[in-house]
């Protein structure tokens, strides 16, 4: 009895209010109609965010608009061209699919509503105790300013019959290049991807780890690069047309590795490789690999514009997206593939049930194959190593 | 009013209003632009683009242009690809004209080179890549001889120097150059100076090099500067079969003209400059050549030389040029079995599976983009064609031959290297609040397919026969009454032809649409040169063949239109009796 009044008193005092705001938050939003600002360069995201939108109309009366960028610099750019304008409330962006530099850049120049995540109900599923992958962004403290959806994870993908052992870590791409000359590439590293794939092998190789999460001094810069140049050195007369030339993105080493040109490709989602050999870009054979340490990851994000019109609407909507059974759809390879930011250690028997029964394929690998993520060195780590390596390489 | 009006029909019916009209709408709708594009451009590569809050006028852009890594690399690969394409393409057309003129019938190789004229250069280069890279047809069809079980190492496209690009080039230039030179033919006593020249006992080659190409020459120059500065300032096909570490000059251009740091604005336009300086550098090496080459031809006319044959370096030139249009051919094919394909992997000769599955979602975005493709098409070709028929009547009625600035003016926007304006330009443009909408594009492809329309259409305006006007004009019709009734008909043909060869410039023009259109009007074309960067070939194979497609439809409606309106006017019909 005690034992009950006393949990009730401290219903009162924490949770209670916060279900009394959220219940407020749900009451605004209903009617509105969110403007989500993301990406459209991919058929199957597209026609998730569809989804939710029929969802969270269904449900909560908050209808979504699809606002499809070519590139989400678009929608920072208009938010900041509304407030050079003086237009301070009912802005045009409510939502936007953001990460890295374009959260940097909103946060600093106080672009952003918020924090909010703590508030939304479903964020008790997500570890946001730094250093948790959610909690930062590209090493920038996220603080509650955005809420995390979907999980990227750097992953090479395989054709496994040409392939009996691939490199198991960094350091080995070295001598497997050298047993078979020609055979991997990267993308040119003015390509995130490419510069991703210099990121993991500077991640494996520098003598201090930690360094990389503190922006780049030029003396750090020298001491933490130099094994990373000697690696690189001895790998590339070994790469596909000895390292002189470079597919021009991901897309295009897909490509190579389908045409035979090439036998180790890499992306940054793990369900690439399922989701091509669906799609037949892919030979059946095709599967995904990881270095022993784990990889790089990030999380793509939503964020809201300190001017959005729908402010409430659109945190209805990133609450949505943490839903477990909505995470669980949009892991499932049959819808999109993306795989999931919640904590499984927070999640109730059912959810957890619903994970466990997302089809499988044999090209998906499970979240445990994939090894801990790795967080993303700071910004100007990525700016300099990528200046450098032109610098090198470049006749 | 009245008479005011009857003076302005007269003023339009003797043809100086008519001329007037004509000149104001090129000096604004043509020369200007040009003209603005390229100040713009100056500007902005001098240091000075306000709009990003640049305002010193300074060398800098030239200086951080050049420390960037690989740019004389870049600078290099372009004068090379540029010029062996182009002298290449020259020979191979010329060595081939000696060879074949007068073995086959100009009917059969307008049939034969009318393909090749249409297709689009982007989607000739992505057949191409198909074609010649180490997983490609070629290497498919060596591997069981050779026993490769995986795809050679080959660097056979987007090789380092460049190889690729320049086959790329001539597969499109030799067909061009080769039309060019038939036509060029057909002005000169050609048989009787063969026969002069045989009967004086030189053989059949040196006759064309020494007595027929000096007087050819100066009649394929400007078509010959247009091919020189296209092939130093492509994009497209650049981006396709090019390298891209580091790219071509005018490759380079684009991505720092793209690039997120708008800083790189200065930068890619003092590049725009260099490159129109390369352009105009080129054109001043071939006024050397010729000087020196009309030097040497004298003497070496003047010293004889009976013995001396060259019809082996004829019959290799047109096995070669044979090689290239197979090539054009097979790429034009894979195209077509891509968009079929569902799975078709290395060494297949022929897809394991096919499927319609991409040319089965248009809304996925190809009708879209035939959408926009057909109305800029139409537009751009309407307006051409409008104002050149207004120009040839112009000069119809004013008596008068073309003058040599007037034919220059015609030949400008195809001299000066596109991306050296363009970008210009689309800063005016965004001034006057043009930018991003039909109407830039419009204007922006006008540029580039009224050349092509009013060369097309010159030579058979000029040979229609001055005496159906005239007997129209004896019976009482007027000049407004000749042009409709008795030219525009009569002129059916090459009309209808000129407006397919419109469409196809049209078609395929990209950097004009991707720059004037801010990248939001997508053509066949621009989703094309983008999807040659994706990882589905078979959705990259719908564009294309569509892309194809259009200028082939809108050439055999050329044929086929004239063919059912005069199916009883023999004299008119396309190869009739004239």
């Amino acid at each position: 009895m005690r034992l009950i009044s006393t949990l009730s008193i401290l219903m009162t005092l924490a949770g209670a209010p916060a279900m009394a705001d959220w219940q407020a938050t749900l009451d605004a939003a209903r009617g509105q109609t969110v403007y989500w600002n993301a990406w459209g360069g991919d058929a199957r995201t597209n026609a998730f965010i569809e989804w939710v939108g029929e969802q969270t109309e269904e449900r909560y009366g908050v209808a979504i608009t699809h606002v499809r960028l070519s590139d989400t610099a678009e929608a920072v750019t208009r938010v900041i061209s509304e407030r050079a304008a003086g237009r301070d409330s009912g802005g045009s962006v409510d939502l936007i699919w953001i990460n890295g530099p374009n959260f940097l850049a909103m946060k600093e120049q106080g672009l952003l509503f918020g924090p909010f995540v703590g508030d939304l109900p479903n964020a008790q599923f997500v570890d946001l105790e730094p250093p948790a992958p959610a909690a930062l962004d590209f090493t920038v403290p996220v603080e509650g300013m955005e809420s995390p959806w979907r999980l990227a994870r750097f992953v090479f993908n395989y054709d496994s019959a040409r392939v009996d052992a691939p490199p198991r870590d960094m350091a080995a791409f070295v001598a497997w290049a050298a047993a078979n000359p020609g055979r991997v590439t990267h993308p040119a590293p003015s390509n995130f991807m490419g510069a991703t794939f210099l990121k993991q092998a500077l991640i494996e190789l520098a003598p201090d780890r930690a360094v990389l999460l503190e922006p780049a001094s030029d003396a750090a810069f020298a001491q933490q690069i130099a094994p990373l140049w000697a690696w690189y050195d001895a790998l590339r007369p070994n790469l596909w047309r000895g390292g002189e030339t470079f597919p021009e993105n991901e897309s295009v080493q897909q490509q190579l590795l389908n045409d035979g040109e090439i036998d180790i490709a890499m992306s940054f989602d793990p369900a690439s490789a399922a989701a091509a050999i669906a799609q037949g870009l892919l030979p059946d054979t095709a599967r995904v690999f990881v270095p022993e340490g784990g990889t790089i990851g990030n999380i793509s994000f939503v964020a809201i514009p300190y001017n959005a019109a729908n402010a409430e609407g659109a945190q209805v909507v990133a609450n949505f997206l943490l839903d477990p059974m909505v995470q669980a759809r949009m892991q499932n390879i049959e819808v999109l593939g993306a795989f999931s930011v919640l904590d499984p250690a927070r999640l109730d028997a059912a959810a957890r049930a619903a994970f466990a029964a997302l089809p499988t394929a044999p090209a998906l690998p499970n979240l445990e194959d994939l090894g801990p993520t790795l967080p993303e060195p700071h910004a100007s780590w990525m700016t300099r190593l990528t200046e450098e390596w032109a610098r090198r390489y470049t006749r | 009013m009245g008479k005011a009006l009857h003076k302005v029909t007269t003023a339009f019916a003797d043809g100086r209003g008519l001329r007037a009209a004509v000149l104001v709408t090129v000096a604004l709708g043509l020369v200007l632009p040009i003209a603005a594009g390229l100040w713009q451009t100056t500007r902005a590569g001098l240091g000075v683009l306000p709009a990003i809050g640049a305002t010193e006028l300074s060398l800098r852009p030239f200086v951080d242009l050049i420390a960037l890594p690989g740019f004389s690399s870049a600078l290099r690969l372009t004068l090379v690809t540029g010029l062996v394409a182009s002298a290449l393409s020259l020979v191979l057309a010329v060595g081939v004209c000696a060879a074949m003129h007068g073995r086959i019938s100009p009917r059969a190789s307008g049939r034969l080179l009318t393909p090749f004229l249409a297709a689009p250069h982007a989607a000739m280069a992505i057949g191409l890549v198909f074609l010649l890279s180490p997983s490609g047809w070629i290497a498919r069809a060596l591997a069981p001889l050779a026993g490769w079980d995986r795809p050679p190492l080959w660097a056979s496209v987007n090789d380092p120097a460049g190889f690729a690009l320049i086959l790329g080039l001539m597969v499109k230039e030799v067909p061009f150059l080769l039309l060019v030179i038939l036509s060029a033919l057909s002005q000169i006593p050609l048989r009787q100076h063969l026969a002069a020249g045989r009967s004086l006992g030189y053989g059949r080659g040196i006759v064309w090099i020494k007595v027929i190409m000096p007087q050819v020459w100066p009649l394929i120059r400007l078509p010959v500067m247009v091919v020189l500065a296209y092939s130093l300032s492509v994009v497209d096909m650049a981006l396709i079969l090019g390298p891209s570490h580091p790219p071509t000059l005018a490759v380079l251009l684009l991505r720092l003209f793209t690039a997120p740091d708008i800083a790189m604005l200065l930068l890619a336009s003092a590049g725009a400059l260099m490159q129109a300086l390369l352009v105009a550098a080129a054109f001043a090496l071939l006024w050397v050549l010729e000087r020196v080459g009309r030097a040497i031809g004298r003497w070496w006319v003047r010293r004889g030389g009976r013995r001396s044959s060259v019809e082996p370096g004829l019959w290799l030139a047109t096995g070669l040029a044979a090689l290239l249009f197979a090539a054009g051919a097979l790429a034009m094919l894979s195209l077509l079995i891509w968009s079929l394909a569902w799975r078709w992997s290395w060494p297949g000769m022929l897809p394991e599976s096919w499927s319609l599955r991409a040319w089965s979602t248009p809304g996925g975005g190809w009708a879209a983009a035939l959408g926009n493709t057909v109305i800029l098409a139409a537009a751009t070709t309407a307006v051409s064609l409008a104002l050149a028929i207004a120009w040839l009547e112009g000069e119809d009625r004013a008596r008068r031959a073309r003058s040599g600035w007037a034919e220059a003016l015609i030949y400008l926007p195809l001299l000066v290297p596109q991306i050296g304006f363009l970008f210009g330009l689309n800063v005016l443009f965004l001034r006057l609040g043009l930018s991003g909408g039909y109407l830039a594009v419009i204007w922006a492809q006008a540029l580039f397919v009224f050349p092509y329309v009013m060369i097309a259409l010159s030579d058979p305006w000029r040979a229609l026969d001055p005496r159906l006007a005239r007997a129209a004009g004896s019976l009482g019709a007027g000049p407004w009454r000749r042009l409709f009734t008795i030219k525009l008909p009569v002129l059916m043909t090459p009309i209808l032809t000129a407006a397919a060869i419109g469409i196809a410039v049209s078609v395929a023009q990209y950097l004009p649409t991707l720059f004037m259109g801010a990248g939001r009007i997508a053509t066949l074309t621009t989703e094309a040169v983008t999807l040659s960067s994706a990882s589905d070939r078979r959705v990259t194979g719908v564009y294309a063949t569509l892309q194809t497609v259009l200028p082939f439809a809108a050439y055999g409606a050329a044929f086929l239109i004239p063919a059912l309106v005069h199916r009883n006017r023999r004299a008119l019909l396309p190869g009739g009796a004239t």
